[in-house]
């Protein structure tokens, strides 16, 4: 089943991806290719099977782990903010959020 | 998830409230913040208030490499939850990403649950106008809240604070149950009763701890569901009723125009009292949600839910239960006296002081509820202890003061603290005239002083029977026991 | 060795750090030494960071402790980083624009424990953009000495590839610019450039190396692996480099950490092991399948059994990793936004114009392909058909690896189709990679320990590695099989020329 240029510029909004015409006329040929050697997968009979939550399950139950409720993270806001593009007073700032 | 059900649950039968000939359906989702220390996945802490970004670790900013870590913490405070409404408790729940960019959303993906949450079922009991209601819920499920964003301030820049990125939610979602704003509202008021009685959530709403979305769509009676808009973040009790009441007006007004509702997210500005549609986003509603795969799936064995049950306090629909049976009140005194832990423990201390539970709840229920309310304080707060009430309860019972008089001493009581109610009777030389020689002395003059009043009882009118106790009271100082009074004249005037 | 005789960086891992317990040398000169080495082969294009004066502090603080008698067990150890770990004293880049010039302010935890168990770190080496990539062309930081992005190559062969995603880790190894460095492994990205490069490599269990400090690609795959000379070196390191952070890795397995030399040594007599037809097909090349048939003809000789078993869902791999592997990326790497780390896009309109221009401009080709990919089969509609479907196929792929090992105790087959393949040469062909993945993919999926050794040489006398896949915590068989190999062998000692 195909994609057409409207799965692409859906695609690509929905991942925040700005794509050249070129590049998604491109993008459109490899999926397509892509999506070839993928049709066989769908097709194999998969009734009653359950995926995997973590490739340990194949051996045993693997459940979350639960840590006990302790703050203990020093404030260390200078350190996170290191890399940040733009930020005012601790804050990160960002071209104006329209609710 | 939820299947959309045209019965509607079981509550004593009612008619239809219409609003211009329409129903309305209202279902509700209501974030609560869990009461936890750290963070859901995190160990920041949640504390409120801290300047920007200083609680935001390096797993809440989404640093690359960052991994979650579940809070023990916030899935007991789910089970607690699940217990209270009668939920089931999954043995098995799921966490998934859901998928969307914001800049309040550092990751990109908020964790949250998706087909297997940890709650599942339940219902809430309330009552609205004196009759029984009950809302169902579909489930609730743990999360991690998003950032904050500031809008003030920056010149055309938003700035974002994460400290509270990561605060554990628990989202509760009801079944579209309600058929008023004012059947909503109770529900809110219910369950949010309930989540800090249980100590799950600390409910302060003007800090974000408890937010609801009203889903609202009307109908004809009989017709389909309406497609229905939902009202974001009302975080009052006050401006949910009218945010309701403006929504229903406004899709009625639309239908009735010719138009078709469409599915929007709005929100209410309480300075306008209206709700509008934020600007609609294409590709809203694709979160692409999967199993988290840094996350395996959330266990709970059936021996950590009866753990949790045996250590949790009586919740206050069964202690209402309780009232009403141990203590013959009326479901209303129980539901009232049940609204927070601190009152209801303060009632029963004194109930069983005092020995006269439904005097206890009159005056808990009112000289009490008013001046904690006045001075935004809990019951265990109050300069009346609950022994004090008892013993001033028991002055009225035994005759030494009347209603009135007790009044005056509750305010002296309340308002200089650590005194003793005998004393204070004494000083304020409120006791009652027990003395029957003096009262009858009373009751013979003004008898004789009101031959008319005399007459028209006779013939018949209570009313001249009421104007004769007033005069004894009056004559009395108000020192007479009214009741005395009034068997000794009824007495007199029997011949 | 003797030093006297022998370059330092001649000798394997385990024999460095005799000579630096001995005081026979001292981890300051062993810094400099393969500092100064690095400088003379930059054309190899393998570190994008160092910085002398981190490292010869570290070298010097571990002079200071070989001297109180105090050393760790990798004392003094030089080696350098998969830029996919982050480093709190380097940059970390995951080979990607988006994250130029980025500084974490902490350190992975498979960084920390081998720091702490004393190891020196000479710098930061390149990669495919994200791991994403079979051939470490897609790295898009330029390397040191290099002021625009370039392949890394192959030292057996400069003008074909290392391998990917790790290629450069593995390039360094067999170039000697250090006896040891690590890998990540999500599809095959530790052996595969481990294969091409004449040198081994280990991918453990799913969960017994932390994933904290890894910049993701997929979730549900990646791990963090040791790539040096020799199995026993591998060995040495992957027991520093395992164990539970239960703190800050929820995938974790809570299982305690293991010296994983302990069977180095034993007797192969009887080893069963099983070669899957699938793994021996018209799609293998003539060199690389003579040189696995020589191995296994070897392993026979030291007394193992073959066995041929099947691995039917083997072509499935390709689609399940190619549905799974991006589905999870696609999220992971949403929060690279421009917000709050990483590259932000100059110029924009408004919000939605920065996303979008951030994330084309900071992402590359193939990060974007797959980004789409992965977005695409978990939306709307399509996330049974693909998703879910890819894996529950997961699951029966691991199942037929547990029904393979009734019959067998430890899977062997090549690494990859063919050998090392020119610069450039499949670049345009994104497809022609993925399809190469298909050795490598199924135990990655399965979650199983793989490794590959030196098995031989092929076409171009570029390097053909032997691939063994062990059941889960059977590291230190997987590495026994392949130690004896190496003790009846001399594949793993070569070295290429003008190194």
């Amino acid at each position: 089943m195909p994609l057409s240029p409207s799965d692409i510029s859906r695609i690509a909004n929905l991942a925040r991806l700005e794509l050249s015409l070129p590049e998604s006329e491109r993008m459109l040929t490899q999926l397509n290719s892509f999506f070839d050697i993928v049709q066989q997968m769908r097709a194999v009979d998969t009734a009653g099977i359950e995926p995997l939550p973590h490739p340990f399950a194949t051996i045993g139950e693997v459940a979350l782990r639960l840590r006990a409720d302790v703050a203990s993270e020093p404030d260390q806001r200078s350190a996170n903010q290191r890399s940040a593009p733009a930020v005012e007073d601790g804050l990160f700032l960002v071209p104006k959020v329209i609710e | 998830m939820s299947t959309l059900t045209e019965t509607s649950p079981a509550t004593e039968a009612r008619p239809p409230v219409l609003v211009r000939g329409y129903e309305v359906v209202i279902g509700f989702e209501t974030h609560a913040q869990l009461s936890t220390r750290s963070k859901i996945f995190s160990r920041a802490s949640t504390a409120f208030g801290a300047a920007p970004n200083t609680q935001a670790c390096a797993v809440d900013l989404a640093l690359p490499g960052t991994l979650p870590v579940m809070n023990r913490g916030a899935v007991e405070r789910a089970i607690e939850f699940g217990l209270a409404l009668g939920a089931h408790i999954a043995e098995r729940s799921v966490f998934a990403r859901k998928n969307y960019f914001y800049p309040d959303l550092p990751k990109g993906y908020q964790i949250s649950q998706f087909e297997i949450p940890v709650v599942q079922g339940g219902q809430v009991g309330f009552f609205l106008d004196g009759a029984r209601r009950s809302v169902r819920l579909v489930r609730a499920h743990l999360e991690e809240d998003a950032g904050k964003s500031l809008h003030e301030d920056f010149a055309g820049q938003s700035g974002i604070d994460l400290n509270r990125a990561g605060t554990p939610l628990l989202e509760i979602v009801t079944e579209p149950d309600m058929r008023s704003s004012a059947e909503a509202v109770a529900y809110a008021r219910e369950l949010h009763k309930i989540v800090t009685w249980i100590g799950i959530c600390d409910g302060n709403m003007q800090e974000g701890s408890f937010r609801c979305d009203a889903n609202v769509s009307v109908r004809k009676p009989g017709a389909p569901l309406g497609t229905r808009r939902e009202i974001k973040n009302l975080n009052s009790f006050k401006f949910m009723q009218q945010a309701i009441d403006f929504e229903v007006q406004w899709q009625i007004d639309q239908i009735e125009d010719g138009h078709a509702i469409q599915q929007a997210t709005v929100l209410f500005n309480p300075d306008t009292g209206e709700t509008r549609a934020m600007r609609t986003k294409e590709d809203a509603a694709d979160y692409r949600y999967f199993p988290d795969p840094d996350l395996p799936p959330l266990v709970i064995a059936r021996s950590w839910v009866e753990e949790v049950r045996a250590g949790m306090a009586e919740l206050p629909r069964v202690m209402a239960q309780r009232f009403v049976a141990d203590y013959g009140l009326p479901d209303y005194d129980a539901d009232t006296l049940t609204q927070n832990q601190s009152l209801a423990a303060y009632f029963e201390a004194a109930a069983k002081a005092c020995g006269h539970p439904k005097l206890a709840s009159n005056w808990v229920m009112g000289e009490v509820s008013r001046r904690l309310n006045a001075g935004d304080m809990r019951a265990s707060a109050a300069p009346v202890t609950a022994a004090m009430l008892a013993r001033l309860i028991q002055r009225i019972a035994d005759g030494t003061i009347s209603n009135n008089a007790a009044r005056q001493v509750f305010d002296a009581l309340w308002n200089t603290p650590d005194q003793d109610v005998d004393a204070v009777i004494e000083a304020l030389g409120l006791r009652q005239m027990n003395d029957s020689g003096a009262l009858e002395k009373i009751i013979d003059e003004v008898i004789a002083a009101n031959a008319k009043s005399v007459d028209e009882f006779r013939q018949g009118k209570d009313k001249a029977f009421n104007a004769l106790v007033g005069m004894v009271m009056k004559a009395s100082k108000g020192k007479a026991n009214p009741q005395q009074a009034g068997d000794m004249l009824r007495r007199k005037l029997a011949g | 060795m003797s030093l006297s005789t022998t370059e330092l960086h001649d000798l394997s891992l385990t024999g460095l750090l005799t000579h630096l317990r001995q005081r026979e040398v001292s981890a300051t000169e062993v810094a400099s030494h393969f500092l100064a080495r690095a400088q003379d082969h930059e054309h190899l294009g393998a570190y994008l960071a160092r910085d002398p004066a981190v490292t010869l502090e570290q070298a010097g603080a571990a002079d200071r402790r070989l001297a109180a008698g105090t050393p760790g067990a990798l004392e003094g150890a030089p080696l350098a980083h998969k830029d996919i770990f982050v480093t709190r004293d380097f940059p970390s880049t995951a080979g990607s624009r988006m994250l130029a010039g980025y500084r974490s302010p902490f350190d992975a935890t498979v960084v920390q424990r081998l720091a702490g168990a004393g190891a020196v770190t000479l710098g930061k080496l390149s990669c495919d953009e994200f791991a994403m990539g079979s051939s470490n062309e897609n790295a898009a930081i330029a390397p040191i000495g290099q002021t625009v992005p370039v392949s890394v190559r192959n030292p057996w062969n400069t003008d074909h590839i290392p391998g990917g995603s790790s290629g450069a880790s593995a390039a360094a190894v067999a170039a000697r610019l250090m006896p040891a460095s690590t890998g990540t492994d999500t599809g095959g990205s530790i052996r595969q450039p481990a294969s091409f490069c004449g040198i081994t490599g280990i991918k453990p269990t799913y969960g017994r190396a932390s994933r904290y400090g890894m910049v993701a690609f997929a979730s549900s795959l990646d791990q963090a692996g040791p790539m040096a000379r020799s199995a026993e070196d591998c060995a040495l390191l992957l027991s520093h480099m395992c164990g539970p952070d239960l703190d800050r890795d929820s995938t974790s397995l809570d299982i305690p950490a293991e010296d994983f030399r302990a069977q180095l040594g034993q007797s192969l007599d009887g080893l069963r092991i099983g070669v899957p037809r699938e793994f021996l097909g018209d799609g293998v090349a003539p060199d690389v399948r003579s040189a696995i048939e020589a191995a296994l003809a070897e392993y026979e000789k030291l007394g193992a059994r073959r066995v041929e078993i099947s691995l039917p869902r083997t072509e499935l791999s390709i689609p399940v990793y190619y549905i799974i592997a991006p589905a999870e990326a696609s999220s992971n790497l949403s929060r690279f936004d421009g917000v709050k780390f990483g590259h932000r896009a100059p110029e924009f309109k408004d919000l939605q114009d920065m996303y979008r221009k951030t994330r084309a401009q900071g992402f590359g080709d193939e990060v974007k392909r797959r980004i789409m990919i992965g977005t695409y089969v978990l939306s709307h509609g399509y996330y049974d058909a693909y998703y879910l479907q890819a894996q529950k196929i997961r699951r029966m792929l691991s199942d037929d690896f547990q029904q393979a090992f009734r019959s067998c105790d430890v899977i062997a087959g090549p690494v990859a189709p063919t050998v090392a393949w020119k610069i450039g040469e499949k670049s345009d062909d994104p497809l022609a990679n993925y399809l190469a993945d298909i050795f490598t993919l199924p135990a990655s999926l399965a979650g199983l320990p793989g490794m590959s050794l030196p098995a031989g040489f092929g076409a171009n006398d570029l390097p053909v590695g032997l691939q063994l896949i062990g059941n889960y915590l059977q590291e230190a068989q997987l590495l026994n099989v392949a130690h004896r190999f190496q003790q009846a062998t001399d594949f793993h000692t070569r070295k290429p020329q003008g190194f």
